[in-house]
């Protein structure tokens, strides 16, 4: 599924004819239907723009990117008068042109730092600034503020401004996620164009006018939607702030990890912010076959179960009534001296379509070391409705790599499973990420019943209180591996963050619990790891972590067969 | 000047002729009912005043917008109020003609002569008794009689402080 | 030379004693018969006589009405035409349509009815300004009149053409005049002017499709043309400025008021000497805002250069007096103004210059829409700095400042706004440099809190 953005000014159809175009005096080729920006952008010309936005609508306001242009000049047989250098001679236009709203044309000249390219721009940053209220040592903005960035760049050195300022409100609520500090809003209407534009949720819009303009929702309908940080990604300034990021961390302490949101089988590109193995944000990363720019607030603020307190820090083991620490090493020993007893039909496995390929290749591979499909194994399906924008009906982010190994029966042995255990039939549980009661809907007596209970997941539960052994895993943001999404396109997680206290990465766990129950290891990385899911399922075969590369490959597409 | 002035205001009861007069303008606009925001405000405004927190929800929900968008209209026009201005409104010209024919001298004295010193932000100034306001508003039009003024709908040119006198006396 | 006599064409009846605006008194006088003649034309013949008459728009921009009716071809495009009249008149110092639309409404409205019939309109508006109240019922029961008459509605007069036209109030905002910014402000959205490419009205117009916008006495010209036919009009006035014009004027004169010339038959000094009795009390003349507030002042004694053309063709320099300018689109332009919308003020040498120009950029700055930076940000700026320079709080280094902050406006916002603010500012403080340095040096500087934002 790649998103379906209402504008996309930077993508042309690939058969879209070239033009000649003269950039800064050279003359290059570029396809028709790019506006200047784009187009100079494809030449590695920045035109520094504030109202622009490649999938927005295009409204020409804030004129940072006026630039010089010209168009062939015609003779009097009204064909392009041709110069010694054989190109077509240009009669460039005495006004400044917005680039976000001028597309390219034959023969076209395009000056982008021109002197009066210069003025204009020192001209405009001079008037963005007369009225902003200059607190950017408070401001959440700080570092990836444009109104910053450009004014250095393109500005006057000092103020010519000696009257007061436009006062307006600030620390306005105007949404459950967002607050909005009218001084700081350049009036740049993107926000206003991506609510209406991208979500269909027409709540933001501009009050009083002139230079009084006041960003604003109507009290009784806010910005709520399940989209609305992304105004905060694309506002330029530090106008729209994130309520769960606010004065929490400068952004320029944060390590941006690539990584990719796991809230749902969309499967959207993201950049991890964390500094010092603390997760701060989650922001989108552009990837047209997924997400484009954006993500959802769901996806957005869903990893604060990381550093919950519950978390899971340390394996444990219970005997009788008492809980204890134990090594991993003993808790994978005494696993497997326990386990060994217990017929296969015995043992049943709850997985997780949250898990990576590599953890459910490992899982399935361990399963077979137990007595292979007499092992009743299965995931927990989760749906909601898909919004027709990006979030999908399927909330688990690997349904696509359950199936593929096979641990995923769709839910359809999760009754099985539970009517086993509570007859009596099934001994042996072991669930990974997914809470035998909480997530998988078995009861607390069932478990009861249980001769061995084997936990593996990050959060304390009743289930891991009883469990005989907890293994605290890893979150998405402390692993590396791959999953596939919905339409079965294959995408990296990385780790952009340490396990926290005695957790370990679950493929490792895995790998490890494997080797001392079936013996014989000979895998050791991620890498290696994949390299062996790769040699098993044809549809992935000869890729590598490497080649998956940021944006992912689409695999087979058998593997997007997702029922939800 | 906060954006959105949210009084506690009277409800009001709208009556059958109102609505269908509301459905009389909104026929104006076959291509899209949108365009009927302005004659609606404005017919609020006329029949309840000044233009609620209940007109802009009532006429977003008639047009099938988001309150907003007709927030966004009320605060742009400097004719619609969000509050009650006297009962008697008197708009004296500004601009440059009307100013060399003595427009700011005429405010002055309407102001003085009804006993108002304060203004809001608009530049609106009510009389106690709450029977007249007096404020600015840009050229009218009709340069050449100057200086002009618009006491509610009624238009007056070449207002001298007499009239402007006689006038208080008329609306009184 | 006393000035010629006044040509009035579009204010044939206007002020005539005994004529109302009723469709009867309409009707007594040849009213609707042109449209009966219309009706015998086909459209496109009526495009031709207004493109053959040289027709110019009286709304601002002299852009030739019949080339602007050409961009719209009804037979190439699938979607309807609509013609918007603008009636906003808001342009400080002009007051004409008002008089048109409260004493000869039916007037506009045959024009209109022709106009929208020559380019298959059905739908059509009038768009007037919130502040003309009564005109805009004159209109209405003008409407209802002229429906009931069958001169609009269903089949017209049986011509199987239908036309409805509504009245559309705005409420208070000069931009609403801007054509773009009046159909977004028709479309029920905030009036922010369009970015031309690619909203060009005649190709993305009301609601997206091709629309005509014309001025009420452009609209009322076109009566007339059909009246004389095209080429009898285009010998009023001069070659490529023909017609008449109506002319406000108002500030320092004796008898300010209305009137109708033929266009550039009189001179701005014969306008202001013969036909307004000259400056109020025997005052003198300082300056003159030639075509509403937005064109460039004129300073008394300034002298310019211009081309003039003679009997064989030929172009001769000539140097003229402010007295001397021929009141035609092309002159004004010429010495570095505009007729622009017609209305012309005059300032006597009593007047304070600076607070003239403080007085005209607190409206631009009460009335920019707030769309685009420059325009936006700068209009406020320069009353601020234009009314502490009025008020004794200026400094000499004010001067180059104000026009360094015009300049970077001019020619980089979305609508002509930014050149309707900065072009007084740059006017002003290039003509009437010594009197801005004057207030400058003896300002106190800038009072702190002395603005409070507004
Ligand atoms: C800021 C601004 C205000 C304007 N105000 C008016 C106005 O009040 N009335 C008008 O007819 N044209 C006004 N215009 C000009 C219109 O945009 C448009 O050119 C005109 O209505 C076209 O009609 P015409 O061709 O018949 O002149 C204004 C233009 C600008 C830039
Ligand atoms: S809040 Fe930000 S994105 Fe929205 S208009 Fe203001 S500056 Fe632009
Ligand atoms: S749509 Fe799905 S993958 Fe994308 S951010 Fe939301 S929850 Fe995450
Ligand atoms: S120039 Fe001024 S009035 Fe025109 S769009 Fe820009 S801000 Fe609005
Ligand atoms: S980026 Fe082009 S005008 Fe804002
Ligand atoms: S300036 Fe007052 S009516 Fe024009």
């Amino acid at each position: 599924m790649s998103c379906k953005n209402p504008f996309n000014h930077d993508i042309t159809p690939a058969d879209a004819p070239l033009l000649n175009v003269q950039v800064d005096g050279q003359w290059v080729q570029l396809p028709r239907g790019l506006n200047v920006v784009e187009a100079a952008k494809r030449v590695g010309k920045f035109i520094p723009h504030y109202c622009y936005h490649p999938k927005l609508s295009i409204s020409g306001n804030c004129r940072m990117c006026l630039i010089e242009m010209g168009t062939p000049k015609m003779g009097p047989d009204r064909k392009p008068i041709i110069g010694a250098d054989g190109k077509p001679e240009i009669g460039w236009i005495p006004r400044p042109q917005i680039g976000c709203a001028t597309m390219i044309s034959e023969g076209m000249g395009i000056r982008t730092d021109s002197p009066m390219v210069q003025d204009c721009r020192k001209g405009v940053m001079e008037f963005l600034l007369i009225n902003h209220p200059l607190d950017c040592p408070i401001c959440d903005q700080a570092g990836e503020c444009k109104l910053q960035e450009f004014s250095v760049e393109y500005g006057n050195e000092d103020s010519r401004f000696v009257e007061q300022k436009v006062h307006k409100p600030k620390q306005v609520d105007i949404g459950e996620r967002i607050v909005l500090d009218d001084e700081r809003c350049i009036m740049c209407s993107r926000c206003i164009r991506f609510s209406r534009e991208m979500v269909n949720d027409d709540v933001l819009g501009f009050t009083q006018r002139g230079s009084h303009t006041t960003l604003a929702v109507h009290p009784g309908k806010r910005l709520d939607n399940n989209y609305s940080l992304n105004t905060v990604d694309i506002c330029p300034v530090g106008a729209l702030t994130s309520k769960d990021f606010r004065f929490k961390m400068r952004v320029w302490f944060l390590k941006e990890t690539k990584s990719i949101c796991t809230g749902c089988a969309t499967g959207c590109n993201i950049l991890v912010g964390s500094r010092e193995n603390v997760v701060h944000r989650l922001t989108p990363r552009e990837n047209e076959l997924v997400n484009s720019e954006w993500m959802c607030d769901q996806g957005r603020l869903g990893f604060h179960y990381i550093h919950a307190e519950e978390r899971l820090l340390q394996p444990t083991a219970r005997v009788n009534s008492t809980t204890l620490p134990v090594a991993w090493d003993d808790a994978f020993a005494q696993i497997r001296d326990r386990i060994k007893s217990y017929k296969p039909e015995q043992i049943a496995i709850i997985g997780s379509a949250r898990m990576t390929n590599e953890e459910l290749f490992l899982l399935a591979e361990l399963r077979a070391g137990l007595g292979g499909n007499a092992v009743l194994t299965d995931v927990v399906p989760r749906t909601g409705e898909a919004d027709g924008i990006l979030r999908s009906a399927d909330l688990n982010p690997n349904t696509a790599g359950a199936k593929l190994f096979q641990i995923s029966n769709d839910g359809k042995n999760l009754a099985a499973i539970k009517d086993g255990i509570e007859s009596g039939r099934i001994k042996v549980l072991y669930a990974l990420h997914e809470d035998p009661v909480g997530d998988a809907g078995l009861s607390e007596s069932a478990l009861a019943k249980l001769d061995l209970l084997i936990t593996q997941k990050l959060l304390k539960s009743h289930s891991t209180d009883i469990a005989h052994f907890s293994l605290p895993g890893a979150s998405f943001a402390e692993k590396r591996g791959s999953m596939i999404n919905g339409a079965g396109r294959l995408q990296r997680l990385n780790k952009a963050i340490a396990t926290p206290g005695q957790t370990m990465d679950d493929f490792e766990i895995l790998l490890k619990l494997r080797a001392t129950i079936t013996g014989g290891n000979s895998l050791h990385t991620i890498e290696e790891v994949f390299k062996a899911v790769a040699a098993s399922i044809p549809a992935l075969s000869g890729l590598s972590l490497s080649k998956v590369g940021d944006l992912g490959v689409e695999v087979a597409p058998a593997a997007a067969t997702v029922t939800t | 000047m906060s954006a959105t002035c949210h009084d506690t205001q009277d409800h009001v009861e709208l009556k059958p002729e109102f609505v269908a007069h509301a459905d009389e303008l909104i026929s104006h606009y076959p291509v899209s009912k949108r365009s009927a925001s302005l004659p609606l405000l404005h017919f609020w405004q006329e029949t309840h005043g000044y233009i609620s927190n209940q007109a802009v929800e009532w006429i977003a929900g008639k047009l099938g917008l988001n309150p907003i968008q007709i927030l966004e209209l009320v605060t742009f026009y400097p004719m619609f109020r969000q509050h009650p201005a006297g009962k008697f409104q008197i708009k004296v010209c500004r601009t440059l003609s009307c100013q060399l024919g003595g427009a700011y001298e005429l405010r002055e004295h309407f102001m003085k002569k009804l006993g108002i010193t304060k203004v809001d932000e608009h530049g609106l100034g009510i009389s106690a008794d709450g029977k007249f306001s007096v404020e600015f508003v840009e050229c009218l039009a009709s340069c050449g009689t100057a200086p002009v003024i618009m006491v509610n709908d009624d238009f007056y040119e070449g207002v001298s402080h007499t009239q402007a006198d006689e006038l208080i006396g008329k609306y009184s | 030379m006393p000035a010629p006599a006044e040509y009035r064409l579009v204010f044939k009846h206007i002020d005539e004693p005994g004529y109302t605006n009723d469709i009867e008194c309409y009707q007594r006088h040849g009213g609707y018969e042109q449209l009966k003649k219309a009706f015998t034309m086909k459209g496109p013949d009526i495009v031709n006589e207004v493109k053959a008459s040289g027709l110019r728009g009286r709304g601002g921009a002299g852009f030739a009405c019949g080339v602007k009716w050409g961009f719209i071809d009804p037979t190439k495009n699938t979607k309807p035409v609509y013609l918007i009249c603008n009636a906003d008149e808001s342009e400080p110092g002009t007051f004409k349509d008002r008089q048109i639309i409260h004493k000869d409404p039916h007037q506009l409205i045959e024009g209109m009815v022709i106009a929208c019939y020559a380019n298959n309109v059905h739908l059509s508006y009038i768009y007037i300004r919130g502040e003309f109240p009564l005109g805009a019922k004159i209109l209405e029961k003008a409407i209802a009149e002229a429906k009931a008459k069958n001169f609009l509605g269903k089949n017209i007069l049986g011509s199987g053409y239908d036309l409805e036209i509504y009245v559309h109030r705005g409420a208070g905002a000069y931009i609403c005049g801007e054509e773009t910014g009046l159909i977004e402000s028709l479309e029920g959205k905030r009036p922010y002017p369009r970015i031309k490419p690619p909203y060009f009205p005649a190709v993305l117009g009301l609601y997206m499709c091709p629309t005509i916008v014309n001025n009420v006495e452009t609209l009322c010209d076109v009566k007339h043309i059909i009246a004389m036919g095209g080429a009898n009009y285009a010998k009023i006035g001069k070659p490529n400025n023909t017609g008449t014009r109506l002319i406000g004027v108002s500030g320092d004169v004796a008898k300010p008021g209305y009137y109708e010339f033929e266009v550039g038959s009189l001179t701005l000094g014969q306008l202001i000497n013969d036909v307004c009795g000259g400056l109020k009390n025997g005052r003198k003349l300082q300056a003159v805002i030639p075509g509403g507030s937005s064109s460039k002042v004129l300073r008394a004694g300034e002298k310019y250069k211009i081309k003039e053309k003679q009997a064989d063709g030929s172009m001769v320099d000539k140097e003229i007096g402010l007295e001397d300018i021929p009141m035609d689109f092309d002159t004004m332009a010429a010495i570095g103004s505009m007729s622009g919308s017609g209305g012309v003020i005059v300032i006597d040498d009593s007047r304070d210059i600076v607070s003239c120009l403080a007085n005209l950029s607190e409206f631009y700055a009460h009335e920019s829409c707030g769309q685009c930076t420059p325009c936006r940000e700068g209009s406020l700026w320069m009353k601020k700095i234009t009314r502490r320079l009025a008020d004794g709080h200026g400094r000499v280094e004010d001067v180059a400042l104000l026009k360094s902050v015009a300049d970077n406006i001019a020619g980089r916002t979305i609508c002509a706004m930014g050149e309707a603010c900065s072009w007084p500012v740059q006017s002003f403080v290039a003509k009437f440099k010594n009197e801005f340095e004057a207030k400058g040096r003896a300002g106190k500087g800038p009072a702190v809190a002395a603005t409070n934002g507004h």
